[in-house]
């Protein structure tokens, strides 16, 4: 069977991430779709508004890419998570030119999702009363509610035009499993009008249908699937590969230093035509480091009816 | 267990076993990795062998077989009790009113409890971008009470106005008395190396409760920014027990990476 769903992730990008476009590349901490990212600084697409609940590393990369104007988020990571300098030097000093920034709470941009999935107008919260968080965001809004009469804030849909997300594996017509932290991974898919996942493995219908829960996202959500083995890295899949708590550590002082941040997207990024050349450059040694154990779940019994036979029916 | 005081003990442990007393009585405890952790670890193994920590990646009652690196880390999630989404985690667990203590840090603090994590100056142009709510704005409004550990104590950490308040106390949403309030007590308790304050009222202001060894009420006082209220009952915070560091050292956090 003819799948136009499978696809590389160079063709995903080209077809569904244009200039200028409202792209959502979610996954807390666990499943960060760096290749893709990547992909989108190689191709050299700009102009983006970039909602991602805690910009990260990724976020410094495309940034640093020039690749967004606009950020829609809840946090700035910092710490374990790495420190963005990029970031803090385009809010803090417009340099080398001023970011765009519209911030939430974690809970407000899993709301947006959430509202733009299930076609809502807004959605509600008890957050932010007090709070000057709403008055430094306008589109954080408040109704009354009409049964009690008191006012709540309110947050807008947020409907991306391409969702981008990274996942365990996935079968060819792209029903899509995780497993581990799984994040607002599927509210984001289904608020967008695109969705491209990446996956370590593109694995058999069976493999999928022996588990039909694990299934976060079903095909009909989704338009590309692409195989992209050790595509989070240096961010980790759970049963796969741990996070690369090394390179979040090496990223501060790359990070700090503009050129060296333009460097480093030359030697990795810019410099290396697909995400398998990227792996190549930061060392086959490193990432077999960081293989786990295996550790695997419990079989669930799904049972299947007795088929009616003589031999069955007393 | 042996109660004798510990010979030495350092700021650190000093502030993690105050917080672990205080999680005597508590049933659920919301997050993040680092000193929160490690204090909910030894209440766990000292006064709440009952307790269950939620972190703010979804995952409950982790399990870990190595020292986690951050809320997200793999070994939070194998062998943990329960992994939720992020739509149930902050809708259903938090704001739902499933989370007895929610820990917190802050850049500063306010008379009141509310907090700035956004920003130092202004917002427009700040002096010092911050890493924002994250889910603080939440864990504020939806936590049965507040802990909030701080590692410093002077007037600009507690100032008397905050440059912008990220998670506003219940004492700031009720000057909106038309909106519906949040269902939190807001921060209850406040712990720094000079000692320890808590607000006793809903809508009441911090109080100086407990000075660490060796510290006076007026060195408290004075890195204060505000006039602080102080109890009428101080006391001197009660120091580590043996067994209390030696948990932290030898099984809790047997690399240092969160005690230094």
């Amino acid at each position: 069977m003819h799948s136009d769903t499978v696809v590389s992730l160079p063709e995903a990008i080209e077809r569904y991430v244009e200039e200028g476009a409202t792209v959502a590349l979610e996954g807390f901490s666990h499943l960060i779709p760096f290749a893709a990212g990547h992909e989108i600084i190689r191709r050299g697409i700009s102009g983006l508004t970039f909602c991602r609940l805690t910009p990260d590393l990724l976020s410094d990369m495309m940034i640093a890419a020039d690749c967004v104007d606009r950020l829609v988020c809840s946090f700035f990571a910092s710490g374990s998570a790495g420190s963005l300098y990029e970031v803090r030097r385009r809010i803090e000093s417009a340099d080398p030119r001023p970011l765009a920034v519209e911030e939430y709470s974690h809970h407000a941009m899993t709301l947006r999702y959430h509202a733009g999935a299930a076609g809502l107008p807004f959605a509600p919260i008890a957050s932010f009363v007090g709070s000057d968080i709403p008055g430094s965001n306008p589109d954080i809004r408040s109704v009354v509610d009409p049964y009690s009469g008191k006012r709540t804030y309110v947050v807008p849909p947020l409907n991306p035009d391409v969702t981008i997300i990274h996942a365990q594996r996935a079968d060819r017509h792209g029903n899509v499993q995780i497993w581990g932290i799984t994040g607002t991974q599927q509210e984001a898919v289904y608020a967008a009008t695109h969705v491209i996942v990446t996956v370590e493995e593109i694995v058999d219908d069976e493999v999928v249908r022996s588990d039909p829960n694990r299934t976060l996202i079903p095909a009909h959500a989704v338009d590309a699937v692409c195989e992209v083995r050790t595509g989070a890295h240096p961010s980790y899949v759970q049963g796969s590969y741990d996070r690369d708590n090394a390179f979040y550590r090496e990223w501060t002082p790359i990070s700090k230093d503009p050129a060296k941040l333009q460097e480093w997207l030359d030697i990795h990024v810019r410099g290396t035509r697909n995400h398998a050349e990227y792996l190549e450059s930061i060392g086959h040694h490193r990432l077999r480091d960081l293989l786990v154990d295996p550790r695997p779940s419990g079989v669930v019994d799904y049972g299947r009816r007795t088929q009616a036979s003589e031999g069955n029916l007393k | 267990m042996s109660t004798a005081s510990a010979k030495d003990f350092t700021e650190t442990e000093l502030i993690v076993c105050a917080a672990a007393k205080m999680l005597a009585r508590s049933r659920t405890v919301f997050a993040g990795v680092g000193l929160p952790t490690l204090a909910v670890d030894l209440a766990h193994r000292t006064v709440n062998p009952n307790i269950q920590l939620i972190y703010e990646s979804g995952v409950a009652g982790a399990h870990p077989e190595s020292m986690a690196e951050g809320i997200a880390d793999s070994v939070v999630v194998s062998g943990a009790e329960a992994v939720v989404n992020m739509h149930a985690l902050f809708g259903y667990v938090l704001q739902g009113g499933n989370v007895d203590v929610g820990f917190l840090g802050a850049a500063q603090v306010d008379r009141y409890g509310s907090l700035n994590t956004t920003v130092i100056g202004d917002w427009d142009s700040p002096k010092v971008r911050l890493p924002g709510s994250g889910g603080a704005a939440d864990i504020m409004a939806g936590a049965g009470e507040v802990f909030v550990v701080l590692r410093r104590h002077d007037p600009a950490a507690f100032p008397a106005e905050l440059d912008f308040v990220t998670s506003a106390s219940p004492v700031r949403a009720a000057e909106h008395p038309d909106f519906i309030q949040p269902r939190g007590f807001g921060v209850s308790t406040v712990i720094t190396p000079l000692g320890i304050l808590r607000r006793r009222e809903r809508l009441g202001e911090l109080e100086l409760t407990e000075v660490h060894p060796g510290v006076t009420v007026e060195q408290v006082q004075e890195a204060t920014g505000w006039d602080l209220a102080v109890a009428e009952d101080v006391t001197q915070t009660q120091a580590p027990t043996a067994e209390e560091v030696r948990l932290l050292r030898d099984e809790i956090d047997t690399v240092r990476l969160y005690l230094r």
